[in-house]
This record gives C-alpha cells, sequence and structure tokens, in this order.
C-alpha cells in the first residue's frame, strides 16, 4: 500500500514537473539538453518524427524509381544490353545488361509495394500527420510521443526489411504488390516465393504496425488536444483529411494482417486457407479446400480504402496549398468535409471492382459497379471546388501550388478513366491490362506525388526553417508535369489494344508489334522525368543545409503553424498556446487591409465566421 | 571512360551549386528574398499553364488519332458489340469531361495570376452552384451505371444446358482445351490424378469423360454457336483473356469458373476485316502466374460448323468406345 501510494506520488510529481517544464521552456530554449540519440534518433518531437519521415520516404523513392527506368527500358527495348541495367542489377540479375525474367517481377512488385505503402502511405501520411496534426490544430504534441516515436521505428524496420529482401540469393517477392496466393503461397511456383515472400510478409506486418500505432495517435490528438477555440468546423481541410485517412487505416489494416497471417500459415504451417486442389512441381499438394478468392476479399478491403489513405492526405494538403496561393477561401468548405466522409465511407463498400472477373458471383458485380461509380460525385465535387477556389483568385505561383494544381490535373483525368473501370461490363475487357495502370498511376500515384511535392515545398519553411529555390523548384514542376502525362497517357492505349500488364515483354504476341513505338515514347518520358528528379533531390538536400532562411509567415498563411517560431522548439509555442476565434480561410475578407486573416485574430462585432451560410 | 562521365557528372552539380549560391547571395545583397515569387514569377507561369493546355490538347488527341487504328479490331463475339458500344459512349462522355474541367483549370491559373496591385475574391460558398455540381454528375452516373449493370447481367447470365461445353484448363504456362464429346457433359477429373499423361487428372471410371477430346495447340470454335468455357486451373491463379472477344475470366485452383459467348467472326473474315492474313485470335494469360508469363497463350481458330467437324474428327477422343470395349 505505501509502496502503491509512494509510486503514485512519484508520477504526479513527475506530472507536475512535466508541467512546470512546459512552462518554463520558454524562458530558455537551450536549457532543455538533448543528447544526440534522443534528439536526432529516437526523437519524441512530432517534428522531429516527421523529418525522419520524409527522409527515409524520399530515399525509398530513390529505389522505386531507379527499378521503374529499369523495367522501363526492357519494356522499351526488350534483349537490349544496358550497362545501366548491368552496373545496378548484376551479373546475376542483369546478366550482360540483359534483365531476367524472374528479377523482371521482382522490380515491379517491389516498386509496387514500396510506392503504395512505404512513400505515398508512410511517407505521405506520417510526414504530414506528424508535422501539422500538432501545428495546425494548436497542440504541442502529438497525443503519446512514445508512440509516435515507435510507429517511425517500426516503419524504418519495415523498410530495411524491404530492402534487404532485395539482396538475397531467390529474389524479392516478385507475384506482383499484391501478393495473390497460390502464386506467393509456393515457393514451386516462382523462386521469388520463398524467402523474398517471407520477407516481404516480415516488411508488411511490421508496416501495418507503425501504421496503426501512427493512426490511433492522429485520431486522438484530434479529437482531444485541439486548442481552445479550435471547433471541427473550423479545422484546415488538411486536418480533416489526415483524420478519415487515419480512421481508415485503422479500419482497414487490421484485416490486412489478418489476410497476411493466414498467408504465413499456408506458407509455413501447412493449413489451407487460400490453398485446395494444386498439382506443382511434380506432386499434389495436401491442401484442400481453402479458396484464394478468400484471400482476395481480404485483401482488397484493406486494399481499397488504402487508395483513399493515399490520396486524401494529398487532397487535404492541396486544399491548403491552394487556398493560400490562390489568397481565396477554399470554396465549399463545407461540401469539401462531406465529400471526404462520403469518400471515406465509400471506400469500404467497393473492394469488389478489384474482382469482377475473379469468379465471384455476378450478382455481387452489380453491387460493386453501383457504389463504386457513386464515388465519382464527391470526388467531381472536390475537383469543381478546387477549380472555383482559382476563380478570381490573385494565384501566387510557389512551387507548392504548381504541383497543387497538377494534383488537381491528374485526379481528374485519371479519375475519368475510373469511370471505365469501375463498370463491370467494361472492365471484362480491360480488366488488367495497361489501362488500369496508367488510370491507377495517374489518379493516385502522381496524384499523391503531386500532393506531396505540394507539401515539401510549401511546408519546407516549417520542416527545415529554410525556403527551397524557387527556379529550380520551376524547372522540377515543369519538367515532371509534361512528363507524367507523356508516360501515362499514352499507355491507356496500350490496355485499349490488350496488353495485359506484368509481361516482361510483349514480342511473344504478333497482335503487339505495332505498339512497341508506345513503349518506347512512354519510357524515354519516363526517363525524363527521373532526370527532373535529380533536380528535387539536389534542391532538397542543399536547401536543407544552405536554403535561404524563411520569415515566420512566409506566404501569409492563417493557420496555427505559422504563428510558432523560426525555430524547432519543444511544445510549439514558447507561450500560451494560441487560442482560436475564426475558421482558417478568411482570405482578401472584404474591407479588410491584409488579405489574410489569421486563426488567432478574435471576430469583429458582427462579423460572421466564415465557412456557414449567409 | 566511365570516370571521365563521373568527372563531368559532378562538375555539372557543383556548377549548377554555385550558381544556385550565387543567385541566392547577390539578391541577398539588394536585400529581397531570393525565393519569394514575384509578379514576374506569376505571369510567366501562368502562360505556361496555358500552353500546356494547349500541349495537353494536341498531345492527348495526337495518341487518339495516332493509336485508335491500332487498338483491338471490331468485335468478333456477339456480347462484344454491345460492350464496344457502351465502351464508346462511355468514352465520349469522359473525353468531354476531361478536355472540358482541365481546360477549365488551365484557364482559371492563367487568367487569375497574382499582381501586387490586385486582391482576390471573397467568393466561400454558394449553394445553387454546388448543388450543380453534385446533381450533374449524379444524373450521368445513374445513366452509366443503369446501362452498365444491364449489359453486366445479360453478358453474365448462366448459359442454358444445351450450350457446348469446353474447358479449358491452365498450367503453368500453357493453355489445355478439353472438349465434351456428343454427351456434352465434360468427365469428373481429380488433381490427384493427374500423372505424366493424365494431366487434366481426368478419372476414367467416369463415363461421361470417355468422349471428351484433349487438344493442346489449338481452341477451335464454330462461328455463330454459343460456347460455355468452364476454366479450371492446376497450380496458380492465371486468367483467361479474350481480347478480340471481349471476354475474360480468371481460373482459379480449388474451384470452377464460367463464361460463355457467341463467335460471330470466322478467322478468315478477321483475316481480311484487319488486313493481315497471317491473323490468328489468340487466348492469352492476364494475371501474374510466374517468370513466363509473358508467352502462355493458345491459338484459337474460329472456323465454319464444318470446319469444326472436320477439326474435331482428326483427334482422338480420351477413352474412344473400341478401347472400352477391349478394356471390358
Amino acid at each position: 500500500m505505501a509502496a502503491d501510494m509512494h509510486a503514485h506520488s512519484e508520477l504526479h510529481a513527475q506530472s507536475l514537473e512535466h508541467d512546470a517544464h512546459a512552462h518554463h521552456g520558454h524562458h530558455d530554449d537551450h536549457e532543455h539538453h538533448e543528447s544526440f540519440v534522443s534528439k536526432y534518433i529516437f526523437s519524441m518531437d512530432h517534428k522531429m518524427i516527421s523529418r525522419q519521415f520524409l527522409i527515409t520516404a524520399v530515399i525509398m523513392a530513390v529505389v522505386a524509381m531507379v527499378m521503374s527506368i529499369i523495367f522501363r527500358l526492357q519494356l522499351a527495348w526488350p534483349g537490349e544490353k544496358f550497362a545501366f541495367i548491368n552496373a545496378v542489377m548484376g551479373d546475376k540479375w542483369g546478366p550482360d545488361g540483359v534483365l531476367d525474367p524472374n528479377a523482371y517481377m521482382a522490380l515491379v512488385t517491389i516498386h509496387g509495394t514500396i510506392m503504395v505503402f512505404m512513400v505515398l502511405t508512410g511517407g505521405l501520411s506520417g510526414t504530414f500527420s506528424n508535422l501539422l496534426i500538432p501545428y495546425q490544430i494548436g497542440a504541442r504534441d502529438m497525443a503519446s510521443g512514445f508512440m509516435n516515436m515507435l510507429s517511425y521505428w517500426f516503419f524504418f524496420l519495415s523498410s530495411a526489411t524491404m530492402t534487404i529482401s532485395l539482396f538475397i540469393e531467390d529474389g524479392a517477392a516478385s507475384g506482383g504488390w499484391t501478393v495473390y496466393p497460390p502464386l506467393s503461397a509456393l515457393e514451386k511456383a516462382m523462386p521469388g516465393s520463398g524467402l523474398g515472400m517471407t520477407l516481404w510478409l516480415v516488411s508488411m506486418s511490421f508496416f501495418i504496425v507503425s501504421s496503426l500505432l501512427g493512426g490511433l495517435n492522429y485520431i486522438i490528438t484530434i479529437l482531444n488536444m485541439r486548442t481552445k477555440g479550435m471547433k471541427m468546423t473550423r479545422l484546415p481541410l488538411t486536418i480533416w483529411a489526415f483524420f478519415v485517412t487515419a480512421i481508415l487505416g485503422v479500419l482497414s489494416f487490421p484485416v490486412l494482417f489478418s489476410c497476411a497471417l493466414l498467408l504465413i500459415f499456408d506458407r509455413s504451417f501447412g493449413t489451407s486457407f487460400y490453398l485446395s486442389d494444386i498439382y506443382i512441381g511434380g506432386e499434389a499438394l495436401s491442401q484442400s479446400g481453402g479458396s484464394p478468392i478468400l484471400f482476395e476479399h481480404l485483401f482488397w478491403f484493406l486494399g481499397h480504402p488504402e487508395v483513399y489513405i493515399i490520396i486524401l492526405p494529398a487532397l487535404g494538403l492541396t486544399s491548403e496549398v491552394i487556398s493560400v496561393n490562390a489568397r481565396k477561401p477554399i470554396f465549399g468548405y463545407r461540401a469539401m468535409i462531406t465529400s471526404i466522409l462520403a469518400i471515406g465511407f465509400l471506400s469500404f463498400i467497393v473492394w469488389g471492382h478489384h474482382m469482377y472477373v475473379t469468379g465471384m458471383n455476378p450478382f455481387l458485380g452489380s453491387v460493386f459497379t453501383f457504389t463504386t461509380l457513386l464515388i465519382a460525385i464527391p470526388s467531381a465535387v472536390k475537383a469543381f471546388n478546387y477549380i472555383t477556389t482559382l476563380w478570381k483568385g490573385n494565384i501566387q505561383f510557389t512551387p507548392g501550388m504548381l504541383f497543387a494544381i497538377a494534383l488537381v490535373s491528374t485526379f481528374i483525368t485519371g479519375g475519368v478513366t475510373g469511370i471505365i473501370l469501375a463498370d463491370s461490363a467494361l472492365d471484362i475487357n480491360i480488366h488488367d491490362t495497361y489501362f488500369v495502370v496508367a488510370h491507377f498511376h495517374i489518379v493516385m500515384g502522381v496524384s499523391a506525388i503531386f500532393g506531396m511535392l505540394a507539401g515539401v515545398y510549401h511546408w519546407f519553411p516549417k520542416l527545415f526553417l529554410r525556403h527551397m529555390n524557387k527556379n529550380l523548384g520551376y524547372l522540377h514542376f515543369w519538367l515532371t508535369f509534361i512528363s507524367a502525362y507523356g508516360v501515362f497517357f499514352p499507355m491507356h492505349f496500350l490496355g485499349l489494344a490488350g496488353v495485359p500488364r506484368r509481361y516482361y515483354t510483349n514480342m511473344e504476341f504478333p497482335l503487339f508489334h505495332n505498339l512497341q513505338d508506345i513503349n518506347v515514347l512512354i519510357t524515354v518520358f519516363a526517363i525524363l522525368g527521373a532526370l527532373a528528379q535529380i533536380i528535387f533531390l539536389f534542391n532538397f538536400f542543399y536547401s536543407i543545409f544552405r536554403g535561404t532562411k524563411s520569415s515566420q509567415n512566409p506566404y501569409g498563411a492563417n493557420t496555427l503553424e505559422w504563428t510558432t517560431p523560426m525555430a524547432n522548439i519543444h511544445g510549439n509555442w514558447p507561450g500560451a498556446l494560441p487560442e482560436v476565434h475564426r475558421w482558417a480561410y478568411d482570405y482578401s475578407k472584404p474591407g479588410e487591409e491584409a488579405d489574410f486573416i489569421p486563426q488567432t485574430v478574435p471576430l469583429r462585432d458582427g462579423e460572421e465566421d466564415g465557412g456557414g451560410h449567409h | 571512360m566511365k570516370f571521365v562521365i563521373y568527372f563531368i557528372l559532378i562538375l555539372a552539380a557543383a556548377a549548377i551549386w554555385q550558381l544556385v549560391r550565387v543567385v541566392e547571395l547577390s539578391a541577398k545583397l539588394k536585400g529581397v528574398d531570393p525565393n519569394k515569387v514575384t509578379d514576374k514569377d506569376n505571369k510567366l507561369n501562368s502562360r505556361l499553364m496555358f500552353l500546356f493546355m494547349i500541349f495537353l490538347w494536341i498531345f492527348s488527341l495526337w495518341c487518339l488519332f495516332n493509336y485508335k487504328d491500332r487498338l483491338l479490331p471490331v468485335s468478333a463475339s456477339e456480347h462484344g458489340i454491345d460492350i464496344d458500344w457502351l465502351l464508346n459512349f462511355n468514352m465520349i462522355i469522359i473525353w468531354i469531361v476531361f478536355l472540358v474541367t482541365n481546360s477549365l483549370l488551365f484557364i482559371m491559373a492563367w487568367k487569375y495570376y497574382g499582381r501586387s496591385d490586385r486582391k482576390a475574391a471573397y467568393f466561400a460558398h454558394n449553394n445553387k452552384l454546388e448543388m450543380l455540381w453534385t446533381g450533374v454528375p449524379a444524373i450521368v452516373l445513374f445513366v452509366i451505371i443503369f446501362m452498365g449493370i444491364r449489359l453486366w447481367n445479360r453478358t453474365l447470365e448462366p448459359a442454358d444446358s444445351k450450350v457446348r461445353i469446353v474447358e479449358v484448363y491452365a498450367k503453368q504456362f500453357s493453355f489445355t482445351a478439353r472438349y465434351s464429346g456428343d454427351d456434352n457433359k465434360l468427365g469428373k477429373a481429380n488433381y490427384r490424378l493427374i500423372m505424366d499423361a493424365n494431366v487434366l487428372g481426368l478419372d476414367s471410371s467416369d463415363v461421361a469423360g470417355h468422349d471428351d477430346v484433349i487438344i493442346s495447340d489449338t481452341l477451335f470454335i464454330p462461328v455463330n454457336e454459343e460456347v460455355n468455357f468452364r476454366f479450371r486451373s492446376q497450380d496458380v491463379i492465371h486468367s483467361a483473356y479474350f481480347p478480340h472477344f471481349r471476354a475474360q475470366m480468371n481460373m482459379v485452383p480449388g474451384m470452377e469458373t464460367f463464361f460463355h459467348f457467341k463467335p460471330v467472326v470466322t478467322t478468315e473474315e478477321m483475316r481480311k476485316i484487319t488486313g493481315n492474313p497471317e491473323f490468328d485470335y489468340v487466348l492469352l494469360c492476364n494475371k501474374i502466374c510466374g517468370a513466363a508469363h509473358y508467352n502462355m497463350q493458345i491459338k484459337i481458330v474460329v472456323g465454319t460448323k464444318e470446319q469444326y467437324e472436320a477439326f474435331m474428327n482428326r483427334h482422338t477422343e480420351f477413352l474412344p468406345a473400341e478401347k472400352t470395349a477391349q478394356v471390358k
């Protein structure tokens, strides 16, 4: 009992001390001494964790991009010898500079996995939810700094495991990023389904842990730690997007975990959840009664919300960047929130559109066609609202703004082809062709990368207290935008000509011989796009150390992160937390001198808070 | 040689580095933030936005007109004609939406570039506009949904039992066809019976299977007759993709899947249509299935009824009647 009391009072004393510290800290920021390890490695500070996520994601993105260039070379000039391929892949996977077919499969698989999970889920949500949630809601940090730290380190483990899997003898997982069994379950089906697939599953398990720790933290922080006056209806749309994204992740990633767990059982312990009636390698397997369709259902129950987990944060960042730089309130704030919620809800009841021709009951195909096409409505609302936000604006073309506008363009262009694919009857003939590849790369790949780049350019002053170089940013943007369309627009036509995805070469079919020039065009644009990213990488790392110092509120923005001092201090605000009096979008309000009114400025007498009804 | 290239690359990077430094430092000396966006930047980028719109129009339409003749030829199946019609209908809608909304976006970006002497309009909300762009897409989508589901149900409704059944069997990396014979019944099969010669694992005790005909180099189907394909797989998931017939169904180990259609254009006729005397229909695998996925195929021939019968006569049944009699 006494010991209990003691522990209790100690805890109490600790929390008092913590409080005192938080108040104390602002008198002298340098008082807080930290070791290298607690500051840069096992940091619990949301800003440092955000930077850790970003830099890890940038490295992983470079890996995935180099992979894509290698398989694009093979697709454009099959069988041609490239010193580059030999240099990167070595004599085993790229003998004489010609890519090995198994290595090709591994490259497309790991390219997809890294881009979908490490870059556009971990990288995008991890970087910007961490950076902006405490900043924009007016909190000192995340609800649990410790969980947040764990979230990053599990992400790091996951990325490291995936990278290590590239270097093993039999090659990395190579059954496609969707890893459908039995292909991914049986080593006899392909070499990559051995240790490579095991490491893939280990990596994904780490990733799911990371995503859940992060997601729970984001939700709790947004719900409980908003500063005084920050009602849900005053939140910037970034936070709404991160909030719904985190909920989607928390509800769907556990399903992926069970999906992966059953696959681990089938692979290692002889169960038959997904396996039945298989004869392979001269042997009839004993497993019986399972169904690969079950795997597909479980996988896509995560897999479809996952694409919204990727695109929603990008749209959230875009909403903020477009509004700030158009110097206008975001048009239809409440409609934007409703759209995010509608997209979030619908994303859970559309997964079957990945499975129209898998042998799923055709009646289900009708249901999923209906629900899937409904998603186009909130998506259309968002696109039109962005366009209207630009109308009569006073647009400041920062590199971030350029990427945000480009996102709206690719979101439209990629979105409309979704209408074709969602239609079960039309999907029959274009399922698993390059039409699908073109569609999802534009609508979620390119769009989400553009959103991420918009975020990096725009919030670079909050990430590293400096600006990225503007002119290099412009050059990077225009080259990237042109090559993105150059790569993915022609790709639709390959799909309409019936070219299946994941073919090592199309030359085995006379049917596809006259399409080779399209593949060459795509690869040329892909190389141009990759070269443009070198400009970005240079600018990024150069600016971290040598970029020009930013002022406190360089864009004249309203949200709370720009009220923090230009130094990375614990607790974000040296004094008391800011108080919020208005929504985030009072730009160019009539009768005001300045073209922005920060959220901390009290409403005048009789002034109405924005976003409501007039 | 390699070192020269590396050396040049490093020099180039250093040159850019120094150039960036010089520009930033000279701006600093003048007391301006070199990375602050100026009116000049705004004007330049807004014009580039306009030019990009023109580029997008030209590039997308160039793709369309340059590539459209290389897409799949007219549908060789009956339901495929309807699919093509619906695809074109939807394509017209999405091309319009794609061009109009993208143009709107780029025109806004071009027209409303920032000028220091201007202020933006305060326009936060408008119910009528928002109803308009919720309502119009909703109506268009309901038409698309209705037509799509109707065609889907018509295409996928179960085939009549009199329709000829043909099995397509997949394994890494080949297809095998099995015809059901005069009784139109496929004999039972079991994966545990698979042995050297018995690739499909047929059960010889099932009489229904005795007249089955197994053919592994060609899939021959008669024109103008409905065929009900049954799909099975031996090892991993494959997908039977008939691009010319607008048909596709996955082949899943442990279960049977079906797709039926009626071919309406013979190989000979399609050779004339495409102007390619060597044209052949093909069935290809469209689900990642291993290293040689890119070369898993079987030739399809669509012929007249007479050609079909002649073809079948050249092949023997699984257990011909005379052989069965001998066994007895």
